[in-house]
């Protein structure tokens, strides 16, 4: 009963979204308020039909109702219950239905807190999402349906994939989803913009909210994603230049782009016509993200999906989208006036630098993950572009961009004085050439470059908290500093936290990449060896039974210059239903640096392959993402951008809500 | 300056970003990229020694054999050649004799691929989409190689293995 039920809400809500994305543009040139309310009422219904549905399904999930096709292909009676929830968006139909519940979500959202948006614009932005949705719903019903029957129900199920049995997945694919399905909203204001032929900076202002939360999501998603793969991998690496990885990274450096450039769009009402491009390009990376992750055309460690049908289907979805997305831009966009002058070295200059070295970096990305599939369909040659093409490439573009960093804030809007702010950042610069000394002089006869990357680390750093102080007067009138630190803009502190970020990733990256210690080794109990100045002892095994799998772990003791500091387990499971294997890596964190080892094969004489790592400042390349989303997350509790409603000042002793 | 010089400049610089985009990623693509090739590709077409290149096939079953300090040699076949692989480090959790494997290296002088990484990437049907290709056009595809793995489902894994650094 209940799939059926789910599925039945899923063709109300594909009813609902067709109504949604015809009656309110309809309205919109009628200037009719009745068509055009449609839009909200049927988003929020919409949305309610889309979390029925997603919950009959997780239901199912839970239940372990193995006559539902789905579940039985994914779901063990023995599972965990975490990972039975989980499971239902770790195969295709259900990240389908993830992705277009969040969709709906989102739809409703702008539904509730659209309210002081003017009319013509919500109907249309709500519209364009329900074209989004509609085709979306269309494509689960017809090629993906998750709640198909089987006939004669199987006992028992075939269980999820043991890669995916991890906490990673609870986490990693929703806020991977809320980031591209977040851009969708942007998209959509985008193509109302352009609907309607009006753009102006109150149009950035209600964008920039939506964009800033689509932002944070998909970085958070994004690392969580590397950090998934760094630990159950079992090889240590966070980074593989993976084409499902750079499919999420294109998508992030332009929403980065596009955050940048709104900014510019709110405040001086210049590069509209720049921004409205951006938009629609972040959500078609977002789709070509979900397509190349979803059709199986990249041979890559997360391609589960591989049918054709599908891929045809979400390939029309795509080209409708893009392609009617930028023929529409390409038809309206001379129709917006553009506005705001400014000299080349300004505020300005250095946010369109920005979107220059970003979106340009963001190419070289696209280039490297489609042309070998190009090159397959043309020239039916097979080659792989791997992590040496994008160190060429990327990397380069990145650091002009890292060292513009600090400058952007500094100058003023209009026309900035470039000497000013250099003046202003040379403690920053002082104390980067300080690290870059002691760092060469430390690791003399090591790599070149490194000494260079902890440098620019520390200019990054170092240069967003000058900004700070330099606005505080924290040097030039210390008595007074912290009053103006609490009057200086929520957004202010969030673009230091969100650059001092980005700072504290390159130096966990440069670290890591530079100074990471490995060691292979075929051990025996009682073998002892050396890795990143620790000592790793191996002293047993021991055998263990999981809910569905059966593991072997190995004890190793750790001591450093002698004393004793712990114990880690690494251990190698199989997985009784599957008959696969999966590598538990251990992993022992001493500051923000972290001890890794994973297990290889057990042989019969005793002896286990063992791998170990040392990676020194690991964790900042994570604990980096996290500051920079706290950074956003600052902005956006600026009351500046929340449109029409000016709030009174603060009065001492009435009680604040919350912010 | 005036309107038209402050265009100018921002044109000139997008120009000029992309122009060093562009000279970046062609250098790359010359440099950096490496081919995929079939055991058969490789006796045909002599590749020359030392240039990387990466190969694909099944694990001919009773060729692996495992040495000292984790040094393994096995062989790569696509049904009509074979050639001799070495490689030390650890294996992948999913690499077995008889399934797909895609390794990246060098040729020896002695014909031998030297290899530094191991990968045992794999679909439902246990291969490795390239090596299925391959397959498929050498017409050894399945009734050759059946030795599909009960219920493998609809979802694919992939786990690898890398000497050295990534």
């Amino acid at each position: 009963m209940m799939p059926e039920a789910g599925h039945y809400a899923l063709v109300l809500a594909l009813v609902l979204a067709l109504v949604q994305a015809v009656v309110p543009i309809i309205g919109a040139r009628r200037r009719d308020p009745a068509l055009m309310n449609v839009a909200a009422s049927t988003a929020s219904a919409q949305f309610m039909f889309a979390l029925i549905s997603f919950g009959a399904l997780t239901a199912s999930h839970m239940v372990s109702d193995f006559s539902v096709a789905n579940v039985f292909e994914n779901s063990h009676s023995l599972k965990p219950m975490l990972y039975k929830i989980t499971g239902v968006w770790g195969n295709h139909e259900g990240s389908m239905m993830l992705w277009v519940f969040i969709l709906a979500l989102f739809g409703a959202l702008v539904a509730v807190f659209g309210g002081n948006l003017p009319a013509t614009l919500r109907a249309n932005v709500l519209a364009a999402q329900a074209w989004i949705a509609a085709a979306f719903y269309l494509f689960i019903l017809t090629t993906s349906n998750p709640f198909l029957r089987i006939a004669n129900p199987p006992v028992e199920g075939r269980d999820l994939n043991p890669v995916l049995q991890d906490i990673g997945l609870a986490l990693h694919p929703p806020l991977l989803y809320l980031g591209y399905v977040g851009f969708s909203i942007s998209f959509s204001f985008a193509v109302a913009a352009l609907i309607e032929g009006r753009i102006d900076a109150a149009w950035a202002r209600w964008v920039r909210p939506w964009t800033l939360v689509a932002w944070i999501f998909l970085t958070l998603g994004i690392a969580m994603g590397s950090y998934w793969a760094y630990y159950e991998l079992g090889w240590g690496g966070w980074w593989f230049w993976d084409p499902v990885e750079n499919a999420s990274l294109m998508p992030w450096l332009s929403g980065t782009a596009l955050l940048h450039s709104a900014l510019v769009m709110e405040k001086r009402n210049a590069l509209k016509i720049w921004t409205i491009l951006l938009a629609i390009l972040t959500f078609s990376l977002s789709l070509l993200g979900t397509f190349l992750v979803r059709s199986g055309v990249l041979t890559s460690v997360h391609a589960f999906a591989t049918d054709p049908a599908r891929g045809v289907f979400i390939l029309a979805i795509l080209i409708f989208f893009i392609g009617g997305g930028f023929a529409l831009y390409a038809w309206r966009a001379g129709s917006l006036k553009q506005g705001g002058l400014f000299a080349p070295v300004s505020r300005e200059g250095a946010l369109v630098l920005n979107n220059l070295l970003l979106t340009t970096a963001c190419a070289t990305v696209f280039v490297g993950t489609l042309y070998p599939l190009a090159l397959e369909a043309l020239a039916a040659d097979k080659i792989s572009v791997g992590a040496p093409f994008f160190n060429l490439t990327f990397g380069p573009l990145f650091v002009p961009l890292l060292i513009a960093v600090p400058f952007g804030p500094l100058l003023a809007w209009k026309r900035g004085d470039l000497l000013g702010a250099s003046q202003r950042l040379i403690a920053a610069g002082l104390l980067a050439l300080a690290g870059v000394a002691l760092v060469m002089a430390w690791s003399w006869g090591g790599p070149a470059l490194a000494p260079f990357g902890v440098g620019l680390a520390i200019f990054v750093i170092v240069g967003a908290v000058s900004d700070l102080v330099e606005r505080c007067g924290l040097i030039r009138k210390p008595a007074l500093a912290l009053k103006r630190a609490r009057g200086l803009p929520a957004s202010t502190w969030g673009t230091a936290f969100a650059h001092a970020g980005l700072g504290l990733t390159l130096l966990g990256i440069v670290c890591e990449t530079t100074w990471s210690d490995e060691r292979i080794a075929t051990m025996r109990a009682g073998d002892q060896t050396m890795v990143g100045g620790y000592s790793v002892r191996l002293d047993g095994f021991a055998q263990r039974h999981g809910p569905n799998y059966r593991e072997v772990t190995a004890q190793f003791a750790v001591a450093r210059n002698g004393a004793a500091i712990g114990v880690m387990e690494p251990s190698k499971r199989n997985f009784v239903t599957r008959g696969s294997a999966t590598t538990e890596a251990a992993l022992m964190t001493r500051g923000f640096s972290q001890l890794y080892i994973s297990l290889g094969d057990l042989s019969a004489d005793g002896t286990i392959a063992v791998r170990l790592y040392h990676k020194p400042l690991v964790l900042l390349i994570w604990l980096g993402t996290v500051v920079m989303v706290f950074g956003g997350g600052l902005s956006l509790m600026d009351r500046r951008l929340r449109v029409g409603a000016p709030r009174p000042a603060r009065s001492a002793k009435a009680l604040q809500p919350a912010e | 300056m005036t309107r038209k010089q402050r265009r100018l400049v921002l044109i000139g610089s997008a120009l000029a970003v992309l122009a060093v985009a562009v000279a970046l990623v062609l250098n790359a693509l010359r440099d950096s990229i490496v081919f995929f090739t079939t055991p058969t590709d490789v006796v045909e077409k002599s590749i020359q020694p030392g240039k990387r290149f990466r190969l694909g096939g099944l694990v001919q079953p009773g060729t692996l054999v495992k040495g000292g300090n984790l040094a393994v040699k096995f062989e790569i076949t696509d049904g009509k050649s074979n050639v001799k692989v070495a490689y030390q480090g650890i294996l992948p959790d999913l690499f077995r004799e008889g399934q797909g494997v895609v390794s990246e290296g060098v040729l020896d002088a002695g014909g031998v691929f030297k290899a530094d990484t191991v990968l045992a990437k794999h679909d439902e049907n246990y291969m490795p989409k390239e090596v299925a290709d391959a397959l498929k056009k050498q017409g050894h595809w399945k009734d050759d190689y059946a030795a599909k793995p009960e219920a493998a489902g609809g979802a694919a894994a992939a786990t690898s293995a890398q000497g050295g650094k990534p």
